[in-house]
């Protein structure tokens, strides 16, 4: 039995479908949960004749995208026809790109899962190689008797990422998707969406002893399409991997699948097998030079990193950790946070933790957003349509923050006064005047008040127990209090009151 | 030539075989012409003039009607194109 | 009235409707007679769908009364090499693959030929997917050249020059990959010519070799070539190599182009192949230049002799993933005897291609194959560097280039096709203006043999208008438009 402990070694191909309107290389439209074959035309069908011509929009995307993550974008982009027969693929060939990718380089900043659900975990950066755009194709479904083609996705513009060996576990290797996906969905660049096979991943895994420099054979599994199925599928064969190693035999390049179902890995086919694509340069396709000053002006359209971003807000905002890893994935969210901010700056936390707690609950409610952020790849995020559509608009959240703090209604009365608002979209101040709940902050009144209930006989067994030192009687005192002030007095005032006159 | 002939798809009979595997070499020794071409510091051309950035806007165009692949396609059902099995492996 | 329209210029055709003398309606049936009479003979139209033909030319002659006609090409029938697609219609590519295909949209030069009126019809023989230059490969049927119908029409664009030469279409759209527009247009003593790449969209016309083919026109006259060029060229949403420089109103920059002109003449042109009564009718025509003023000037292109290796593999690599699209799969022939879905592929493609198509990918994909790559596409794509700059070094110092078409007159049928490589061979003079882009003319310049033989003008990048001019100043000088094939 060996004791040599071993270190994983992954890297991934992460394939993302861009956000565009039409295809990558054909005018049909793109877009998820169409009828079988409604979104072809003759590029799509490869009819004879028919002809590639790239849209912009999606050269555009995979250029924001490499700036995004820091990648150099090449003077001369090309594409290259990858040839292979498969009854989804009409061309029969794909295109895609070999020599000349859209962009070089590059990395991407994770977070591995702290050790509490409230506490940060550490954060990485992983290396990216390159990054290439290509076509996605159709869709094939078994039947009995044969095999069934729809050619809707065929076509959809498709960014593949390619990592460096940086990952060292799967958990490494789900963050990095995770951190992908927050990338692109918050400059609007994908929407990641995993069951709908918006974001699928390839990845190659090798084992060699800690400490060992170079690397050792790998195998590419293929079509790791939810994030249970990278964690388990890497998990496992790694295992294998060093099973057989330790059992002295050699691991062989191949590429593998996933079966979900009894949770293993098995031969694809092997290197001897391997698919000999005959790549050359598309004689279809002109190549592809972005400017410094389109580059400049995509820069000027991206968001802020949301890693970048949950620093800030941790730092300038002085928001825990939970509250930012809310927000941090949702770009609107964030929006929406900083804009109340600045209509209120004096208590970013108050804003936040309405937001985070009292907003997001009611628009789920309402059926406007799903807010559970830690699930599966289904894990929607509010989205910009759900936040326009939200009855409070974010001057309007910072007015409630700020009537609290003033004092004009109490925090109890605040709850009362934002499911109002929720449902009617009125201004805070608006709702506190009509339903007159506007806090009594007149010490005479008050203490008046005070003086009658302090009077009444039933008082007095909670005065004594006060005056003997019991904390807690002093609240059997403040409820009549309120009560008589129909809730309007400041509680605060109250206290203070009540403590001056007993004491 | 097999495979040759497995890459292209094409099933070739084995006189086509010993046809085109003769021609093959006929043509290949006449390629070799290029092999004594002092090609240092020269560009490949994928087209004879360098032409950049011949680009399409974002706008969909109209979708071929389902019925236009239904007539055409060998075969179909549930309107999609029906294909004999296909084996798992080559995607 | 029939025979006197079949060789009419469109310039001709087009002011006889104007001026009401004729209707779209009689051209066309015209046409229609003159296939019923000599086609049999001939065998250029695959077939056509009269019907359409007719509603075409009466929706023309609507307009006219209308006052609504659209140009000098409305009512004037275009035959269609069969490769290019037209919406309704079947496109076969004169392949088997194809028997039963009916496209269901309209090439971009389809559409812009309705957009000026013309009559867009008929399906054209060729050789199979364009691959030949006799169009023996034709799986459909053979189809003779109108001055001798033992011998070839040449190709691939047979069917288009060959019904023009006698009369059955005034104009004809081709496609030139390696020459196939210009071949068959000297075999069968018309104008065609091959633009500048990337002039013509490609979009709707089956690709042969995606970085070579051009649509073309193929015309009795100069001008009626330029007509034809003038209402299909442009750029295109539809093709990403459609060059986006507008196009110049070829008719009238062509009066304002005068010679006398740089002539430069390749001695590489004008070896050992070329049949000496082909080289003596060019000579006449280099000639006729020197008289006409224009310095001639003997100029080389060195690299032109790898040109010919260079294509067979460009071509035949592009070609084998081109025709990877003909799977049985979505349209097309699909083989009964399939059973799984590999089945599908290579028992279709065995039934449906023929022997040159299958040849042709074999080679392409030998070449690219891992390890052959780059000792020969890379390869082949440096030579087309280096011809490109050949081309260009000596257009410094010329404004065109004269040179012959073919080595020969058009074979006899059968008379090649044991050697492959004399074969490839006879496309030793086009083959190269293809791999360098440029756009040629070839224009009727004799008789040898009893056949007729012309010369080609090759042009910088997008001057397609100095060989207009230039080649209509021969034409006016000569008669050859008035000589037709005797039926």
């Amino acid at each position: 039995m060996s004791s040599t402990e071993f270190e994983i070694v992954i890297g991934l191909e992460v394939h993302v479908q861009l956000k565009t309107k039409s295809k990558v290389f054909a005018h049909a439209a793109y877009h998820y949960g169409a009828e079988p074959n409604t979104l072809i035309d003759p590029v799509v069908l490869a009819l004879p004749g028919a002809l590639p011509v790239l849209n912009k929009a999606a050269l555009t995307q995979a250029v924001r995208y490499g700036l995004l993550v820091g990648a150099e974008i090449p003077p001369v982009s090309k594409w290259d026809r990858k040839n292979y027969f498969y009854p989804d693929s009409p061309k029969n060939y794909q295109l895609s790109q070999k020599d000349f990718p859209i962009t070089m380089g590059g990395e991407v900043e994770i977070e591995l899962p702290g050790p509490a659900r409230n506490i940060m975990g550490e954060h990485k950066v992983i290396r990216l190689h390159h990054a290439h755009l290509e076509e996605d194709v159709g869709k094939l479904s078994h039947a009995t008797g044969g095999s069934l083609v729809d050619y809707n996705r065929a076509g959809a513009p498709l960014l593949e990422i390619v990592t460096e060996p940086d990952l060292r576990s799967a958990d490494e290797a789900v963050a990095l998707l995770n951190a992908i996906r927050m990338l692109l969905i918050s400059a609007g660049i994908a929407d990641c969406d995993m069951e709908k096979g918006q974001m699928r991943c390839d990845a190659n895994v090798s084992v060699r002893p800690k400490g060992q420099k170079e690397l050792n054979t790998r195998t590419e599994m293929k079509n790791l399409n939810s994030i249970s199925g990278v964690k388990n599928a890497i998990e496992y064969e790694a295992r294998r991997q060093i099973r057989e190693v330790e059992a002295g035999r050699t691991i062989q390049q191949e590429t593998r699948g996933w079966n979900a179902e009894t949770g293993r890995t098995y031969t694809l086919r092997t290197k001897e097998d391997a698919h000999d694509y005959r790549y050359f340069p598309d004689p279809d396709l002109m190549p592809v030079k972005v400017s410094e000053e389109e580059k400049a002006q995509l820069k000027a359209t991206l968001p802020e990193r949301p890693y970048d971003r949950q620093r800030r807000y941790m730092e300038v905002f002085n928001l825990p950790f939970t509250v930012t890893s809310v927000f941090v994935p949702d770009r609107p969210l964030c929006e929406y946070f900083e804009a109340a901010v600045s209509e209120y700056p004096a208590n970013s936390l108050g804003i936040a933790n309405l937001i985070a707690n009292d907003l997001l609950r009611d628009l789920a409610a309402s059926g406007k957003a799903s807010v559970d952020m830690f699930g599966e790849a289904d894990a929607s995020t509010v989205t910009a349509a759900s936040l326009a559509d939200c009855p409070i608009k974010p001057a309007q959240l910072a007015g409630l923050v700020k009537l609290t703090d003033e004092g004009v209604i109490s925090k109890q009365q605040a709850k009362d006064v934002f499911t109002e608002m929720f449902s009617t979209g009125k201004d805070a101040s608006v709702i506190v005047d009509e339903k007159g709940l506007r806090q009594s902050n007149d010490t005479g009144e008050i203490e008046s008040i005070i003086k009658e209930v302090l009077a009444q006989p039933t008082s007095a067994k909670s005065i004594a127990e006060f005056k003997a030192g019991n904390e807690k009687a002093l609240n059997a005192l403040k409820g009549p209090v309120m009560k008589a002030s129909k809730g309007k007095a400041n509680p605060k005032l109250v206290d203070e009151i009540i403590r001056k006159l007993l004491g | 030539m097999d495979h040759l002939a497995k890459l292209a798809r094409i099933a070739l009979t084995e006189e086509e075989k010993a046809h085109f595997s003769g021609q093959l070499g006929t043509i290949l020794n006449y390629f070799d012409q290029l092999k004594s071409v002092n090609m240092d510091g020269v560009e490949p051309s994928a087209h004879a003039f360098p032409v950049y950035n011949i680009l399409r806007g974002d706008e969909p165009g109209p979708a071929l009607d389902v019925e236009a692949l239904l007539r055409i396609a060998p075969a179909s059902r549930d309107n999609q194109v029906l294909v004999p099995r296909v084996v798992d492996d080559e995607g | 009235m029939s025979d006197s329209l079949s060789f009419k210029s469109v310039a001709e055709l087009s002011s006889l409707l104007a001026a009401g003398k004729i209707t779209s309606l009689e051209l066309m049936q015209s046409c229609i007679d003159r296939i019923s009479a000599v086609d049999g003979k001939i065998g250029a139209f695959l077939g056509f769908d009269q019907e359409d033909a007719i509603a075409q030319a009466k929706a023309s002659d609507e307009r006219r009364k209308n006052g609504k006609t659209l140009g000098p090409l409305d009512g004037i029938p275009v035959g269609l090499k069969d490769n290019i697609s037209l919406a309704g219609q079947p496109l076969t590519c004169a392949s088997k693959m194809l028997k039963s295909y009916v496209s269901p949209y309209d090439a971009t030069v389809t559409a812009r030929l309705r957009q000026a009126g013309a009559i867009v019809w008929g399906w054209l023989n060729m050789d199979e997917f364009a691959m030949g230059s006799t169009t023996e490969n034709s799986a459909c049927k053979k189809t003779c050249n109108p001055w001798d119908i033992s011998r070839v029409p040449g190709g691939s664009s047979g069917g288009c020059a060959a019904a023009v030469s006698a009369g059955m279409t005034p104009l004809a759209l081709g496609s030139d990959t390696g020459g196939s527009i210009r071949q068959p247009a000297s075999y069968c003593g018309v104008v065609g010519m091959k633009p500048t790449y990337g002039r013509v969209s490609r979009y709707g016309v089956a690709a042969f070799a995606s970085s070579l083919d051009q649509v073309g026109p193929l015309a009795h006259t100069v001008e009626d070539a330029a007509l034809l060029l003038q209402a299909i060229a442009g750029a295109d949403s539809h093709d990403g190599t459609a060059l986006v420089n507008p196009v110049p109103d070829y008719l009238r920059e062509m009066d304002s182009k005068k010679g006398p002109w740089k002539v430069g003449v390749p001695k590489e042109f004008f070896g050992d192949g070329l049949d000496s009564a082909v080289r003596e009718q060019v000579q006449k025509a280099i000639e006729f230049y020197k008289k006409a003023g224009c310095t001639i000037t003997e100029i080389s292109l060195p690299e032109t002799r790898y040109a010919v290796a260079a294509y067979y593999i460009i071509a035949t690599a592009e070609a084998s993933s081109n025709l990877a699209r003909f799977d049985g799969i979505r349209y097309g022939h699909r083989s009964d005897k399939a059973t799984d879905a590999v089945d599908v592929y290579s028992l279709s493609r065995a039934e449906g291609f023929g022997p040159e198509v299958k040849r042709r990918i074999i080679l392409g994909t030998y070449v690219l194959t891992s390890g052959y790559y780059d000792a020969y596409y890379v390869r082949a794509q440096k030579i087309r560097t280096l011809i490109r700059d050949d081309f260009m070094r000596a257009f410094n110092d010329v404004d065109f280039i004269l040179a012959p078409v073919s080595p020969t007159i058009a074979p006899k049928f059968g008379e090649k096709s044991n050697d492959l490589l004399a074969l490839y061979l006879g496309d030793i003079y086009t083959i190269p203006v293809n791999l360098a882009g440029l756009p040629a003319i070839s224009v009727p310049c004799g008789v040898a043999h009893e056949m007729p033989v012309s010369f080609q003008l090759i042009g910088k990048p997008l001057d397609e208008v100095t060989l207009f001019a230039a080649a209509r100043e021969f034409e006016k000088a000569h008669d050859f438009v008035t000589r037709h094939p005797q039926l």
